[in-house]
């Protein structure tokens, strides 16, 4: 990279400026982290992280064993085993690529085995669609995996960074979402720093000489356990994440508030379009009007506290549906917070600052006739 | 291997397979739905006296992939085991082909009971020809997938078939695979008594029909060679196999076939062995 500048901070050591996507700043982050086991399939528009991760283990400057596979079912499953078996394991999918992995992406984390992917966000057919919009990661909710939405380049390192301290500290998986093109294909000065990431740790792993079996047939309580376990560590994830953002670029922890302090109209929303949001929010402000965006970085753990200390009118604006609703509007709406809900850019539909000033304004005058904004 | 008071049905062959684990040096077994997962024992108990993964149906050879690229850079020995049947064969066709296309230094295992077994006897790719399941009741209607060869074509390190009907050349199989690297497949031919519909005892003596009437051929492939193995050997000369019937009429499965069906199917017996025999150069 040209004009690559070395800083000093205060904090965290040297730092080197960089300009990169966030498919980049991604694989610089699981560079850093050195994993053991890396296997993916290609799949726009994550295929850039995989193959710059191809790249430095063929360069030499990232030993790890690099698997292809015939399908995003076998990476996950590739990374499972290797997690199984003790590796520090990665990673990345999109769309029907996430689609096609669903099953062993509720294995991996009933196995309890941490793990780190990158999903770039992505619309799922039919009908054929490679833009950016929520809809698949959205469908990794209830899987039991940590799910985080990264707004920009520099949050999609850190965060890539941090998800792999946090899924070996709760042995839960962690999915980083980065919106497609818009983040994973756009370039951003990133700051890249490398900090120490602590030695692989997991509950188990399976050797040879350790004779037990994992995963073997439960009956119904069992399981249910297993179930309870699961969702009580990933709802105890939530301070684990608040701990350890605090080293990896104190993004706010569970959530952004962004000029929430004295807003008397909240707007909440997830992902990289939440830049422009706040563009449309200052422009707003500049008005007189009261408004202030809650960014949830976390769509598991869900940040229910935050959601329900809203004050005020409040507007979702998401990225992905359920029915007639937006997949973001039901979960703010299950904290008991009675929330307008639009649904916008899907399929990569163009939605920039201009839109959602006047998204935010209708909102503020009573006057949001769209649910979708078509 | 695994222990007695398991899980599996009475005259279960899979068990029977099981015991000739001990054959194996340092294995750790995946296992993917099917039989085997129910054998080899209910959480929080395990009928293996081996470690055991239990996986997805699809991703199998997958999960022992990483299994082993773990191990490997963990410097642990040992040989990972992608124990399937035939139905995880269907199910995981691409991951198994991909895995021997790499090379996986792993062995695959696929037990054939020639049917869905676990879920109740319904037809798979490996299911006999004109035999009835439940969603072949009049007979399947197209014939059984050979997996060995297919895997022969992957150029995979060792690729054996084997039946329990004939345990020491099972064992010698097992052996051999464990001593060996790289990507190795052995198919065991598992007569299920309910599946088969025969009763319980019969197992290793229909085990034997299949071979000694030809409807089984027991070969090995190694060093880019096949080559007939064991007992089997004999039975590719046609002159020596015992009548087709003898093996199909003592089935339940069979029941429905007229003299007519029988010899069709021999002769898609007789071609399949000259297949081989081209293969073996014998």
């Amino acid at each position: 990279m040209q004009g690559n500048v070395q800083t000093k901070s205060h904090r965290n050591g040297s730092r080197v400026r960089k300009l990169l996507t966030s498919n980049e700043a991604v694989a610089e982050a699981v560079k850093i982290a050195k994993p053991d086991v890396i296997a993916a399939y290609p799949i726009t528009p994550q295929s850039p992280i995989v193959e710059s991760l191809a790249k430095m283990i063929a360069k030499g400057e990232l030993d790890a064993t690099f698997v292809r596979v015939e399908s995003e079912h076998s990476a996950m499953a590739v990374i499972h085993g290797a997690a199984t078996a003790g590796a520090r394991v990665f990673t990345a999918t999109s769309s029907h690529g996430l689609a096609y992995m669903f099953e062993m992406c509720w294995w991996i984390a009933g196995s309890r085995l941490p793990a780190v992917m990158a999903v770039a966000t992505r619309s799922i057919g039919a009908p054929w669609n490679i833009h950016g919009d929520h809809t698949d990661i959205v469908q990794l909710r209830d899987a039991g995996w940590i799910i985080g939405m990264a707004e920009n380049a520099q949050e999609a390192f850190d965060m890539t960074l941090q998800a792999f301290c946090v899924s070996e500290e709760v042995n839960i998986p962690f999915a980083v979402g980065l919106d497609a093109f818009t983040m994973s294909h756009t370039a951003e000065v990133v700051e890249i720093w490398e900090p120490k990431i602590p030695p692989r740790r997991q509950a188990y792993k399976v050797l040879p000489s350790d004779n037990f079996a994992v995963n073997a047939v439960t009956m119904g309580k069992a399981r249910m356990k297993a179930r309870y376990d699961l969702a009580v560590d990933l709802e105890n994830s939530a301070k684990v994440i608040e701990k350890t953002d605090k080293d990896f670029g104190n993004h706010g922890g569970l959530v952004e508030s962004y000029r929430l302090d004295d807003a008397d109209f909240a707007v909440v929303m997830m992902g990289g379009w939440c830049g422009d949001a706040k563009d449309a929010i200052d422009m707003l402000r500049q008005e007189g009007f009261k408004i202030g965006l809650l960014r949830i970085r976390f769509l598991r753990p869900f940040p229910k506290k935050a959601v329900k200390e809203l004050g005020g009118e409040v507007l979702v604006v998401d990225k992905a549906n359920s029915d007639l609703r937006g997949v973001l509007g039901i979960e703010v709406s299950s904290c008991g917070v009675e929330a307008k809900n639009v649904v916008a850019g899907i399929g990569g539909v163009d939605v920039g600052v201009d839109d959602f000033y006047r998204i935010f304004k209708d909102f503020m005058n009573g006057k949001l006739e769209m649910e979708w904004y078509l | 291997m695994i222990l007695p008071g398991n899980t599996s049905c009475q005259g279960c062959p899979i068990s029977l397979a099981m015991r000739c684990l001990d054959e194996i040096e340092n294995p750790v077994l995946v296992i993917p739905a099917g039989c085997s997962t129910v054998v080899a024992g209910l959480h929080p108990n395990s009928a293996m006296k081996i470690p055991v993964i239990h996986v997805p149906f699809a991703s199998t050879n997958a999960v022992a992939c990483g299994v082993k690229e773990a191990y490997k850079r963990a410097g642990v020995k040992a040989n990972v085991i992608a124990w399937i049947g035939d139905g995880a064969a269907d199910i995981g066709f691409a991951t198994l082909s991909a895995s021997a296309t790499r090379k996986d230094d792993i062995i695959t295992v696929v037990v054939d009971n020639e049917a869905y077994m676990n879920t109740g006897t319904q037809a798979s790719l490996s299911t006999f020809w004109k035999a009835k399941t439940s969603t072949s009741p009049a007979g399947k209607a197209d014939e059984k997938r050979n997996l060995a060869l297919i895997m022969i074509a992957h150029r995979a390190d060792y690729v054996a078939t084997a039946t329990v009907g004939y345990i020491e050349d099972l064992r010698r199989k097992f052996g051999k695979a464990s001593q060996s690297e790289g990507f190795r497949f052995i198919q065991i031919h598992c007569p299920c008594p309910p599946g088969w519909r025969f009763p319980s005892e019969k197992t290793i003596e229909i085990a034997r029909k299949a071979v000694m009437s030809g409807a089984w051929a027991l070969f090995e492939f190694y060093d880019g060679k096949l080559r007939f193995s064991g007992i089997g050997k004999k039975f590719a000369e046609k002159g020596n196999r015992i009548p087709l019937a003898e093996y199909l009429k003592v089935q339940g499965r069979f029941e429905h076939l007229g003299d007519e069906d029988i010899v069709a199917i021999e002769r898609a017996i007789d071609e399949e062995w000259e297949i081989l025999k081209r293969f073996s150069g014998e």
